[in-house]
């Protein structure tokens, strides 16, 4: 299921059709319906995708197929263009007014979106660009809430304004932004309370807060887990408080954060930043182009042919496949896709990038052991020029050589070689899977992985 | 009881008709509006479906059944089919009678979920659900990883007058459970409620904390009936569905608790988490105050999934 990815299921609707020149109604249909599937499995708000949908297709029917794609890849090309422009082509930062001012912001959202958190990240961002920043405890309802913030601003090394026994957060937005006046601060973030969007006194609240305080910029903080209510969400705070921009959280989980889309649809505000992790420091600046590849299911494919086809030597990747096929893949081969992986960034990173990897990327970090991967490069760099072009020569004399130079234990170079001559003959039974990327049917990535070690 | 119920009814109403016409037509709107069945038909209470947060998978799922029940029923009326297809969700959806008999004997509940969901905030709330019952309640707050995690249940603890039992930020959370569980042995304890920190499900190394602390639990406390709740906030989407699958495995989980039904969310993934992992939903958060958890009410939610409940006035 983890593999089931919009690439995959578009390539089997147009295989039957792989030489058309130009996308005809029938098959942008066809394919749409893919895509419609998709972006609601991903919680995409069902009137958002409708829209979506239709804009696409008004834009891709009788369009020609560019060499080298398919029709399939063509129809991907476009929905990914179209949903990355709808998210907002480029990344957007907090506007922050001019020199020393003091900049508001405000928090806002519903409860358990990750305010309180987010407030203290944005606030550690912001002290690396040098802003001195006062966090605000304007959530007086939820218990311990205050001290959750002051343990945070701690950790970060942040100043927090409370009063404590005040139920009025006004009053505290107010006197905090006078004493950041007084004490030299640029940045004033105002924690609020989470209310539900249809909660009319608590919506008033935030109402009067601004009322009060000059806000700059007023942010909304959505969990990226939310669903179809996603739309419902953003407008009423959007209509109701006016915003500046959004904060997704807890991207770190596997949701493939439709609610983005939604939430973007409707607003038309940029998202910021995404929340990537429980750690103060896990806040990151917002792509839309990784987002869209998310959303979609389809990992970060694009980036991910453009690195192969940048990094890869083609000739070489040539040689190598019609290896492959033969079984003829000896050491000196594996040394050499070893480096190409390393020119594109590691394994983990390439993994990263496949459909349906890119939210598991916290297993696959304590799956692949760099570590392990340079002991293998050790123990073959330790053979001689012979020995790697034709394993056979590798007897127990030689093996006690090898695994002394490169100072493991002589059942580490046993177990290596063993699953080398297991994964020579794997390779036999699967031709294609290297030199494929891009050309073959299935988009070249083998629903499961097997790799030489 | 009726009154309680009304004022849960009340609640879960009140959030929808403020924002009832703008958001989904209600499904008697389509039941009525159509003539024929026809494919428009049914692709509009898919929408409904799918709106609902049931998801694409489910909703076609439902769809198609009920295609089949019209077929072989010889069914002509789209207004007959509102019965067919509310009735075997109501159905799907019915809690067991013995779903709350753990209420009754020595029980451990051990609360998990993703973090937001509101696990502290529904452990408050059973805390004083069980209290007024006339139950020794004990509560131990095992979140030692959130700041101030362990204050916002001392907190909880006070209103609903039960013991707690604390650990210090950061300390390994499954040595409070092992305190919590001694303490409610030797105080004679009816219920123990355990709080967890929120966890994404696709931590690996956190869903094996979890899982040292259901043994834990086993080991030192085996006579007393163990309850795992997972809670799931409302407005979840398609997500909702692995985490509910990822805590299963590592807790095996007998029931789930949905929070912040107050809003517009619909809650419809409980019908495809119900569906898939047969997991009934147990409890349902209706707000903030120690009193907004109540059991779960089939006829209630599928009521309110379908915009319907207007009709019970």
């Amino acid at each position: 299921m983890a593999f089931e990815s919009l690439t995959d299921k578009l390539q089997s609707v147009f295989k039957n059709l792989r030489n058309k020149g130009r996308l005809t109604e029938e098959d942008v249909k066809a394919a749409l319906k893919e895509v419609k599937m998709a972006l609601l499995e991903a919680d995409v708000n069902f009137k958002v995708v409708k829209q979506f949908v239709k804009t696409v297709e008004e834009r891709a029917i009788g369009q020609d197929v560019m060499n080298g794609l398919n029709p399939g890849q063509m129809v991907v090309k476009i929905v990914n263009e179209e949903l990355t422009a709808l998210m907002g082509s480029e990344t957007t930062e907090i506007a922050f007014q001019p020199g020393k001012a003091i900049t508001v912001i405000m928090m806002c959202g519903l409860q358990g979106a990750g305010k309180t958190t987010t407030t203290a990240k944005i606030a550690g961002k912001l002290k690396l660009k040098g802003k001195k920043s006062l966090l605000v405890a304007c959530d007086v309802y939820r218990p311990a809430a205050i001290k959750q913030l002051q343990i945070n601003g701690e950790k970060q090394d942040v100043e927090v304004f409370a009063i404590p026994d005040s139920k009025e957060p006004v009053r505290i937005a107010k006197e905090a932004v006078a004493y950041a006046e007084k004490n030299g601060y640029n940045i004033v973030i105002l924690d609020t309370a989470g209310r539900l969007h249809i909660d009319e006194d608590m919506m008033q609240e935030l109402q009067n807060i601004k009322e009060n305080v000059t806000v700059h910029q007023t942010l909304l903080v959505v969990d990226a887990m939310t669903g179809q209510d996603a739309v419902n969400i953003a407008k009423e705070f959007n209509e109701k408080i006016g915003l500046d921009g959004v904060v997704l959280t807890k991207m770190d989980g596997d949701s493939r954060g439709g609610a983005a889309l939604s939430v973007k649809a409707v607003t038309g505000k940029p998202i910021l930043y995404i929340g990537m992790g429980e750690k103060l420091s896990d806040l990151e600046q917002f792509y839309p182009d990784r987002m869209a590849g998310r959303i979609l299911g389809m990992g970060d494919v694009l980036s991910l042919i453009e690195k192969v086809q940048a990094d890869v030597d083609v000739d070489k990747e040539k040689q190598m496949a019609a290896k492959l096929k033969k079984g003829k893949f000896d050491f000196e081969d594996y040394l050499e896709s070893m480096n190409q992986m390393k020119k594109m960034g590691g394994l983990a990173s390439i993994l990263g990038m496949m459909p349906g990897m890119g939210s598991k990327m916290g297993d696959i970090e304590s799956m692949v052991d760099e570590k392990q991967l340079k002991r293998m490069e050790a123990i073959v760099l330790s053979m001689t020029p012979a020995e790697r072009q034709n394993p056979k020569l590798l007897n127990p004399g030689r093996k006690h050589r090898i695994a002394r130079g490169a100072g493991v234990d002589i059942s580490v170079v046993n177990r290596f070689i063993k699953q080398f001559e297991q994964s020579q003959k794997m390779m036999k039974q699967l031709p294609g899977m290297m030199g494929g990327i891009g050309k073959k049917g299935r988009g070249g990535f083998p629903g499961r992985l097997n790799f030489p070690f | 009881m009726s009154e309680e119920k009304l004022g849960f009814f009340e609640r879960l109403k009140n959030g929808l008709t403020k924002t009832r016409n703008n958001i989904v037509s209600s499904i008697d709107s389509v039941f009525n509006g159509f003539k024929t069945i026809d494919d428009d038909f049914y692709e509009e209470l898919e929408e409904i479906l799918v709106m609902g947060d049931i998801g694409i998978k489910a909703a076609e799922q439902i769809i198609m059944e009920l295609k089949k029940e019209v077929k072989q029923r010889h069914i002509k009326e789209p207004v007959d089919c509102r019965d067919i297809l509310i009735d075997s969700i109501k159905e799907q959806m019915k809690v067991n009678q013995d779903a709350y008999a753990f209420e009754n004997v020595t029980s451990v509940v051990l609360v998990v979920g993703v973090n937001g969901v509101g696990k502290t905030t529904t452990i408050g709330k059973l805390a004083s659900i069980y209290k007024s019952q006339g139950k020794k309640v004990l509560i131990a707050a095992a979140d030692t990883f959130r700041a101030a995690a362990s204050e916002q249940l001392e907190e909880w603890a006070k209103r609903a007058e039960v013991d707690i039992i604390t650990g210090k930020e950061g300390s390994d959370p499954a040595s409070v459970i092992f305190d919590a569980v001694n303490a409610a042995k030797a105080r004679k304890i009816d219920i123990l409620l355990c709080d967890t920190a929120g966890r994404l499900h696709n931590k690996k190394n956190l869903m094996e904390e979890l899982k040292k602390i259901g043994r834990i639990i086993e080991r030192e406390f085996p006579e007393a009936h163990k309850e795992s709740l997972v809670v799931l906030d409302g407005a979840t989407g398609q997500n909702a569905l692995m985490q509910a699958r990822e805590f299963k495995n590592a807790t095996d989980i007998t029931g789930i608790v949905l929070t912040k039904m107050d809003g517009t969310a619909k809650g419809g993934i409980a019908v495809a988490i119900q569906s898939e992992l047969q997991v009934p939903v147990k409890y349902i958060g209706v707000g903030e105050k120690i009193n907004d958890l109540q059991k779960f009410d089939p006829n209630d939610f599928v009521d309110a999934l379908f915009d319907r409940s207007h009709e019970k006035e």
